[in-house]
């Protein structure tokens, strides 16, 4: 079973409009959404959702304002600035935890000299198993400013994984996160091959660096496409030397066209329609699917 | 006044509108470029360098004389960051938060703390505009640290603009809090509205007055428009789409350096953000 | 000796998972009378970061002395080696393959790690 990373290093440089063509051009794929903070795969796909599950990760501080005696132990021991003072009774100050700024360590609900903060477990977000028309599809939602997004990536591609498994499914394409840091790493270590969707300007250039440094961090094979790059084709050029140089793999490039919007705005893939990016999206697919087969 | 300048969707325009409005300030500005692991401004900016420091973590560092392995660091620890068999315990420093329990919990004093580079804080000044950037070294998880040194630079003296990561999650929401107006950027298409409805949730959540600026207007449909208005959300500015200033954009040029054009446009942003910030 | 294997299965003629740190489960085999014991490995699994770490945690409650898997990560290497306990590395398929790669000393040890360490 091969598992295709797409991720972008840059956001918002084409990895879920290719992400979305390469489902339908593969035969029998399982999609995995792992852009779980600001997912938009399902915006092309239109999954039915089949099963919903609680997403639970890591836990909260919670104090109970009758049990606390306003000693502040809570306050000066948090490193994370979530402790604040709540009120001011006559017996001296209630404090609480702010939900958003806890990181879940505990520190507090150990020192507390009252045992007066609770530790429960948070649910915070749902991961989904759902029909497309490319095939099954697992995607999820994070709650609002939940953290251990990293970790809800994790459950999306080891779902994808059970459901390749049990469906003798060989390809999985995984829809990953802009960035660097913790869910970007979730994606795509242990992949088969990772494609960086770029685009031909000095962001995309700068940040295609990053991203093809941490895929080597984790020992993944790399292929680079520029996307949008007639917008400055000596750019184009130059990134893709910079990839070379460094071990990637240019898999071609696809044109900039105002079509691709319009195919979005009708929920549809850019290669379910007559755009002229379609050819350059194929082309692309073609060179992905002979550098899976090699490797 | 802190601006922070966010989105939902990456590539939406937050570095464009953030590094525009710094240049038509006319009066000294502070940047925070918040978006560690794939800082942009500096690029469109040019600053001269002036510092640069290296941030850290706090991680455990176990002294084994004094270890007798009895196990409650690791029992206390939430990330298997450190952990015990019976012997002294490994520590694993990148699945580290910093939160020091296991060294408040040991009974025989036997953890300390080292620190643990995590990436740089660097300060670039441009003429009026004084540039404060982080850089998260690759392969390390966790931005929200380095975020918050980047944010400890925010000094009285001059406005400043935060330019936040995509995203919705901690870096975001640690980039978004004490900030007195954000600007969520988007663009007129499905996947900017869907994203800008979830990034508008978490300023809902964090409390402070907010406004949207529709980057590539034209692009798209209206439904993002629609939903603003729906909503109450307040319109600041429509950067249309032109291929001009994607163009510009591409060979690292601000629109109004290229384009004197825009320039009112970004210097109303501005004002209307003061607005909202002060409550009008 | 006490074997450890990682596998979903409950007996000798199960599947060896190839994987340590997010194998679904472990199989305890000792040598001196060939009673086995299993254990689910849920916990690691679960869980984000550190899976390596906490299914090292799991297996020394078992107290083997030498783990048999496919793969090994780099956190999870230096936790079993903490705990004392040897790695062996095979592409057995099954667990009695595993065992007898072992018994035939087919199997050295390992020295480190052999996979970057990843998330799932």
């Amino acid at each position: 079973m091969k598992e295709l990373v797409i991720i972008s290093g840059k956001g918002g440089t084409g990895k879920t409009s290719l992400a979305a063509s390469f489902a339908l051009l593969a035969p029998r794929p399982v999609v995995a959404d792992c852009d779980v903070d600001a997912a938009d795969l399902h915006l092309l796909l239109a999954p039915q959702i089949r099963e919903r599950h609680e997403f639970r990760s890591g836990r909260q501080a919670v104090v109970r304002p009758e049990a606390c005696t306003g000693c502040g132990i809570c306050a000066e021991v948090c490193r994370f600035g979530a402790v604040q003072q709540r009120e001011q009774t006559e017996e001296g100050a209630v404090y609480g935890i702010d939900p958003v700024a806890c990181e879940g360590c505990g520190v507090c609900v150990h020192e507390c000299p009252e045992s007066a903060i609770d530790f429960p477990e948070c649910v915070c977000g749902e991961w989904m198993l759902s029909d497309t028309r490319s095939g099954p599809m697992v995607h999820a939602r994070l709650g609002i400013a939940a953290e251990n997004s990293g970790k809800l990536v994790t459950t999306v591609r080891q779902q994808a994984r059970c459901v390749a498994e049990q469906g003798r499914h060989d390809l999985i394409i995984v829809d990953g996160p802009p960035g660097i840091g913790c869910p970007v790493i979730a994606s795509l270590t242990g992949a088969s091959l990772v494609l960086v969707v770029t685009e031909p300007t000095v962001s995309g250039e700068h940040d295609l660096e990053r991203v093809l440094q941490l895929a080597r961090h984790f020992e993944v094979p790399a292929a680079v496409c520029v996307n949008k790059w007639d917008l400055n084709p000596d750019h184009a050029g130059r990134i893709e030397e910079m990839a070379t140089e460094t071990g990637a793999v240019p898999v071609g490039r696809v044109r900039y066209d105002r079509e691709v919007t319009k195919a979005q705005v009708d929920v549809k893939t850019v290669v379910e329609t007559d755009a002229d990016a379609g050819q350059d999206v194929r082309q692309v697919w073609g060179r992905l699917v002979s550098l899976m087969e090699k490797g | 006044m802190i601006l922070a300048i966010a989105s939902g969707k990456g590539g939406t325009g937050k570095t464009t509108v953030t590094v525009n409005l710094a240049r038509v300030m006319g009066s000294r500005v502070q940047v925070l470029d918040c978006d560690v692991e794939e800082p942009n401004a500096q690029l469109f900016l040019n600053g001269e360098p002036m510092r640069s420091r290296t941030v850290s973590v706090l991680v455990p560092e176990v002294d084994e004389s004094l270890c007798d392995g009895c196990g409650d660091c690791a029992r206390v620890c939430q990330f298997n960051a450190i952990v015990s068999f019976g012997t002294a315990p490994l520590v694993f420093p990148e699945l580290c938060h910093g939160c020091g329990g296991c060294s408040r919990v040991c009974p025989k004093q036997a953890i300390g703390e080292v620190e643990r580079r995590i990436g740089l804080v660097e300060t670039y000044v441009a003429g009026d505009i004084t540039l404060t950037q982080g850089t998260m070294d690759v392969g390390v998880a966790m931005a929200p640290p380095l975020i918050r040194a980047v944010k400890d630079a925010i000094n009285d003296g001059a406005p400043a603009i935060l330019d936040a990561p995509p995203g919705t999650s901690c870096p975001v929401i640690t980039t978004l809090r004490g900030a007195d107006c954000v600007v969520l950027v988007t663009e007129p298409t499905p996947f900017g509205l869907h994203d800008l409805t979830l990034a508008v949730d978490v300023v809902r959540d964090l409390g402070i007055p907010f406004g949207v600026v529709v980057n590539r207007a034209g692009v798209g449909d209206d439904r993002v428009h629609h939903f603003c208005r729906q909503q109450g959300i307040p319109l600041l500015l429509e950067i249309p789409d032109d291929r001009r200033i994607a163009e510009a954009y591409s060979r690292g040029r601000p629109a109004v350096d290229e384009f004197p054009e825009y320039r009112a446009g970004f210097a109303a942003l501005w004002e209307r953000a003061v607005d909202l910030a002060e409550g009008r | 000796m006490r074997i450890v294997f990682t596998t979903a299965g409950n007996d000798l003629e199960a599947a060896l998972d190839p994987r340590f740190g997010r194998a679904p489960g472990f199989l305890l085999y000792d040598t001196e009378g060939g009673a086995t014991q299993t254990l689910s490995n849920a916990e690691a699994t679960a869980s984000g970061h550190g899976a390596g770490i906490q299914a090292a945690q799991t297996v020394a409650g078992l107290k083997p002395d030498v783990l048999i898997t496919g793969h090994c990560g780099p956190n999870a290497f230096r936790a079993l080696q903490a705990a004392g306990i040897q790695i062996c590395q095979t592409d057995a398929r099954t667990v009695r393959e595993a065992l007898d790669a072992f018994t035939s000393g087919r199997l050295t040890p390992a020295t480190e790690a052999d996979k970057a360490g990843h998330w799932t």
